[in-house]
């Protein structure tokens, strides 16, 4: 019962709910991708990370290779590794609670936990929202895979449209700023100029190298593209300042 | 097959990348400038997801329902509507504007 009265834990739940629910849209649009029912698990079970399995899929739907998805995932994952280190910091977490916590480091569990500011709160945080947010999203991404199949041809029901609804709401929460507007504009048309001219998938890898030497070279602020999808703290943001002002670790 | 190939290894290097934090000292990845870097590739990948999938089919460039669909869900995005509203705006938008012969 104590655990239940942990603010944290309450931000772990009810960020869990809003982000497993997205979860169908993932099932669906991987299935009418390409991808078979246990591809589509794998990629939610084993990669685990919205972004970087919206990327996989989205690159297949394109007409792009295994590799360009690949890469693509993967180079969307690096925050993760500077999540991991946040979190590390944060919560120490020691023997095998390492490769767990590992695989749990995701946007919103990163960004429940460093939410708080009591040590034992931000270590519920991470896990309550790390450990609802897989357990929803895998069952409804089960769920959306299996409704998906049985859709028929999914350009009848818009999901091609919804893709690019999914990849503009990963996109905006992020847009805070004049700068990371800039960079996206520029990605945006670099991508444009060389779909003609490149294999399907290889203009969004040329997008990420011009993104990281704009990042290599530019002064901004270092969390800059560093927010969660749904933020678990947007109410108290609003009655705040600006969003994700406090959502700094301690690193 | 070899899709299943790729989709493994891109899962391998996912846990990869978040093992790296837990384990690699805080200094190496303390640096500001690799926060940076990877930010600003997540902004840039993102917005280059969302145009490629918006327009390009295959190696060509098409303004079909598509585009439709990203108007939708920048409206719905600007009424902070939730990320499964803002899908299925976006999914309506395309399928309203098939069913009256816009491609």
């Amino acid at each position: 019962m104590k655990l239940l009265s942990s603010p944290a834990v309450k931000v772990g739940i009810s960020i869990s709910i809003a982000t497993g629910l997205y979860g169908v849209s993932f099932g669906a649009l991987s299935v009418t991708s390409g991808l078979d029912f246990w591809q589509t698990m794998a990629l939610s079970l084993l990669l685990f990370s919205g972004g970087s399995q919206f990327a996989f899929i989205g690159v297949v739907a394109g007409g792009g290779s295994g590799v360009a998805a690949m890469s693509a995932a993967t180079l969307l994952g690096m925050r993760n590794g500077i999540y991991g280190m946040q979190l590390n910091a944060l919560l120490h977490p020691t023997g095998w609670r390492k490769y767990v916590a590992a695989q749990l480091t995701i946007d919103e569990s990163t960004a429940t936990s460093t939410g708080q500011t009591d040590p034992d709160e931000q270590r519920r945080g991470f896990w309550a929202a790390g450990i609802g947010i897989y357990v929803l999203w895998n069952l409804f991404t089960a769920v959306g895979a299996l409704a998906g199949a049985g859709l028929g041809d999914p350009r009848q029901w818009g999901l091609d449209g919804a893709a690019v609804a999914a990849f503009l709401a990963l996109l905006w929460p992020r847009l805070k700023g004049r700068e990371p507007v800039a960079i996206a504009v520029v990605c945006a048309l670099a991508t444009v100029l060389a779909v003609p001219f490149v294999p399907a998938g290889v203009p969004i890898l040329i997008a990420a190298v011009v993104a990281a030497v704009i990042g290599w070279f530019s002064h901004g602020r270092s969390d800059e593209g560093l927010e969660p999808d749904v933020d678990p703290y947007a109410e108290h943001h609003h009655r705040q300042h600006g969003p994700a002002a406090s959502r700094k670790a301690g690193a | 097959m070899s899709l299943w190939i790729w989709l493994l290894l891109a899962c391998a290097l996912a846990y990869a990348w978040k093992l790296v934090g837990y384990f690699v000292p805080a200094k190496l990845l303390q640096n500001p400038r690799m926060s940076r870097v990877a930010g600003t590739m997540t902004i840039g990948l993102l917005a280059s997801l969302t145009v490629v999938n918006a327009v390009a089919s295959g190696q060509s460039l098409a303004a079909d329902a598509r585009l439709g669909a990203l108007a939708a869900a920048a409206i719905a995005l600007a009424f902070r509507a939730p990320f499964l509203v803002v899908v299925l705006a976006g999914a309506g938008a395309a399928a309203v504007l098939r069913l009256l012969g816009w491609n």
